[in-house]
């Protein structure tokens, strides 16, 4: 990326680094795209062209979103690159991994080398996750080394879950290979069709039929016991949901294996009993679960089970949500309100500390895709920085989002914590008005 | 009728809607009951004329579409069908498109047969006129509820206190879900019987004080209605219950009806199949009202048309 700015000096901010273990008030100098010093107030003797104020605010390392739908190629509809990176920016993401399920489906390093040029007009880091399988139809492994090499960070079938046992065994036995992740989607789609809802109560009076929890745990279960048999096999569990697929990660990762997991806000902040009146912006996959399952959750990002937050941006047009719910696509955009949520249903209802919230957008994710020299502020890391007041409160307004879609079902939330400026490589992408 | 109004622009339900029971409140469904009372189909009353019902049925339906057309007839409202076979539907048209032109031929109401649980509550939302649902996926049937509960008060002084079994496939019924919100309302004590794939234990948080009983002679014993609910045989093949095994056990017979009180009435939505859920005999024993309960569908839903054009008086 090319820098009109060469020095950026960010001042008096709160540094939260949990990688680094810090969080002490600081000033940080940024320079030529990377992290140049770090140092108490007034300490930096270096000058900079630009400087921020962040007096009374967060400064953290950029968040990295392990989980978006930017809908190229194929999909400009309902999102492109530029515009889902610019909603990126606003939430202070400032990478954001990219998966697979476009039109056509990114199986080949031709279309991951697409993605990442700079045509597509990105405004934050883009990190193609391709295709596990080909087309992601389950049958025929993609190149795994071909596509880790043109760029991708792993490899998925989201959405189209890998069913075949046979097939998960060669991906991970590749993946142990290579030492390249593999993302399960994991739900048992044999058991969920023509299911739009979480099977509960509310299922059961909407008339809905429902996915029972097993189909993701069962799927779970069974990845992470294959990912025990390779020794450096990686597994990575997208968007968990349920207190069953809980209890096979931490037996997994108690057992040593190279486990990790995702949870997206949506799921800590609301439970399948607010799906009401058939709003089917509150359909997404998986679908919002039980009480007790997000009691789950947010006891297993408390422990540490939980590796990172990731938003499962999924924006879809209007023409696809406003429709009979059963037959509405399944997804919700979540770039700009993740923050806001996970503050405030983290932090604000649950006491967890700050340092914990940063680690789940920062170095957590940035582990589990092993994204070097970011998720942290360590000098001569890329000078990515995420800057957010974590006790502004702001309603979120859906139609003034940079998403070409509006999907959410936060429209008119109420949230505490919101970014100020999202730095991008040294350069401020975004600043909040 | 305004034209200018933004399409695909959420709004509150209009008033007049019945979109379920569930949401409908006790004093309004005593009103629709009494107003069904005063309604009498023989003697044309123009309470609704130069108003236009359109009747919007995406599934098959022979009692409840001509119920409602008779209805909408006797109150000397026109109506007019449209299926989802053969209209513009079939070439891709959205529901809520669908409605949008109904609404701009002059439709004051429509009443909506879906598919889709949910349905007539998207249409209410983006319409300016009343939706009435008659059926939608397994989630509601409102009308077929009210009209059973009208029948049972032709016979019984009250609905509180009376044991109810409802006895089928309840998981996947619609009529089921609204007749125990209504009853449930209305205070009479709800008993469910059927095979676990056919009514999950999940069935008794619907309501408060909703008992599950696995034995149909059990479930019978004592009842002032019985309730049974049609059983559709590639569902039971579905899920893998065996049709002999489901007639042995849960079948009405002759046998099973004389558990229930002597007076106790034997009451059926229709379609009916003799010898699947009930025995030839049962379906046409005195205790049975199935007939009358599809006669007594036309006042009721009088009675809903009124309320939703704004005639209740
Ligand atoms: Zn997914």
């Amino acid at each position: 990326m090319k820098h009109a700015t060469q020095s950026l000096l960010i001042r008096g901010g709160r540094v939260i680094d949990p990688l680094a273990r810090m969080d002490a008030v600081m000033d940080v100098l940024l320079r030529d795209g990377q992290v140049a010093e770090i140092a108490p107030p007034n300490k930096i003797r270096a000058g900079a062209e630009e400087k921020i104020d962040a007096q009374g605010l967060i400064v953290a390392p950029g968040f990295i979103d392990l989980h978006v739908h930017l809908r190229e190629p194929g999909q400009g509809y309902k999102e492109t690159i530029a515009s889902g990176t610019a909603a990126a920016a606003v939430g202070g993401f400032t990478s954001v991994c990219c998966m697979p399920n476009t039109t056509p489906v990114l199986d080949s390093p031709e279309w991951v080398t697409w993605v990442r040029q700079p045509q597509r007009g990105a405004v934050v880091n883009v990190f193609p996750i391709a295709a596990a399988t080909q087309a992601s139809k389950g049958a025929v492994l993609t190149d795994f080394r071909a596509l880790q090499r043109t760029g991708a960070v792993a490899v998925t079938d989201d959405g189209k879950p890998v069913l075949s046992e046979t097939t998960m065994r060669d991906a991970l036995r590749a993946s142990a290979e290579i030492n390249f992740p593999v993302i399960q989607h994991a739900e048992d789609t044999r058991i969920t069709q023509n299911c739009s809802m979480n099977e509960g109560p509310t299922s059961f009076r909407l008339g809905l039929r429902g996915m029972n929890v097993n189909s993701e745990a069962a799927i779970v279960d069974r990845d992470v016991q294959l990912a025990q048999q390779f020794n450096g096999a990686r597994l990575h569990i997208a968007h968990l949901s349920t207190a069953a697929s809980l209890t096979a990660v931490r037996r997994g990762k108690k057992n040593r294996a190279r486990v990790t997991c995702e949870v997206t806000p949506h799921h800590l902040a609301l439970t399948d009993a607010d799906v009401r009146d058939y709003d089917t912006n509150f359909k997404m996959n998986p679908p919002l679960r039980s009480a007790e399952d997000r009691e789950a959750l947010l006891a297993a990002i408390a422990d540490g089970t939980v590796d990172a937050v990731a938003t499962d941006h999924a924006p879809h047009a209007q023409h696809e949500k406003i429709i009979e719910f059963e037959r509405a696509a399944f997804g919700i955009t979540g770039l700009e309100t993740a923050l806001g949520l996970v503050i405030s249903v983290l932090s604000a209802d649950h006491r967890l500390p700050l340092t914990r919230i940063v680690e789940l957008f920062t170095s957590g994710p940035a582990r589990v895709l092993d994204l070097r020299g970011r998720g942290t502020l360590l000098r001569g890391s890329h000078a990515d920085v995420t800057i957010f007041d974590p006790k502004k409160r702001w309603t979120f307004d859906a139609s003034k989002s940079r998403s070409k879609s509006h999907n959410t079902p936060f429209d008119g939330r109420q949230l505490t914590g919101k970014v100020v400026a999202t730095i991008v490589g040294g350069k401020i992408i975004y600043r909040a008005v | 009728m305004s034209t200018s109004r933004p399409q695909s622009e959420k709004r509150s339900v209009a008033r007049g809607s019945l979109l379920g029971i569930e949401d409908l409140p006790v004093s309004e469904i005593n009103k629709l009951l009494l107003l069904a009372r005063k309604m009498n189909p023989a003697k044309a009353r123009p309470l609704l004329r130069g108003k236009r019902v359109l009747l919007l049925f995406y599934e098959a339906s022979t009692r409840t579409r001509t119920s409602f057309e008779v209805a909408a007839q006797a109150l000397g409202a026109e109506t007019s069908l449209v299926i989802s076979s053969g209209s513009s539907i079939e070439k891709g048209e959205s529901l809520l498109d669908t409605a949008y032109t109904l609404r701009a031929v002059g439709a004051d109401a429509i009443v909506v047969r879906h598919l889709n649980a949910g349905a007539p509550h998207l249409m209410a939302s983006y319409l300016d006129i009343p939706v009435i649902n008659a059926g939608d996926g397994m989630h509601e049937h409102p009308t077929q509820a009210l009209l059973d509960a009208y029948t049972i008060l032709k016979h019984k002084k009250k609905l509180t206190g009376l044991q109810v079994t409802i006895l089928g496939d309840i998981y996947h019924s619609r009529v089921a879900r609204s007749e125990i919100h209504l009853l449930s309302k209305a205070g009479a004590k709800l008993t469910l019987c059927g095979p676990p794939e056919l009514l999950p234990e999940m069935a008794t948080t619907l309501v408060k004080g909703l008992r599950i009983s696995r034995s149909c002679e059990e479930a019978v014993r004592g009842a002032d209605v019985v309730m049974i609910l049609r059983v559709q045989r590639e569902r039971l093949a579905g899920l893998k219950v065996s049709l002999p095994d489901y007639v042995s056990r849960y079948q009405m017979t002759m046998a099973r009806l004389r558990m229930a009180k002597p007076d106790a009435l034997l009451m059926h939505p229709g379609p009916i199949i003799r010898g699947l859920e009930l025995t030839w005999d049962v379906a046409d024993c005195p205790q049975s009202v199935i007939v009358e309960e599809v006669h007594n569908g036309v006042p009721l839903r009088m009675a809903v048309l009124a309320r939703a054009l704004g005639k209740a008086a």
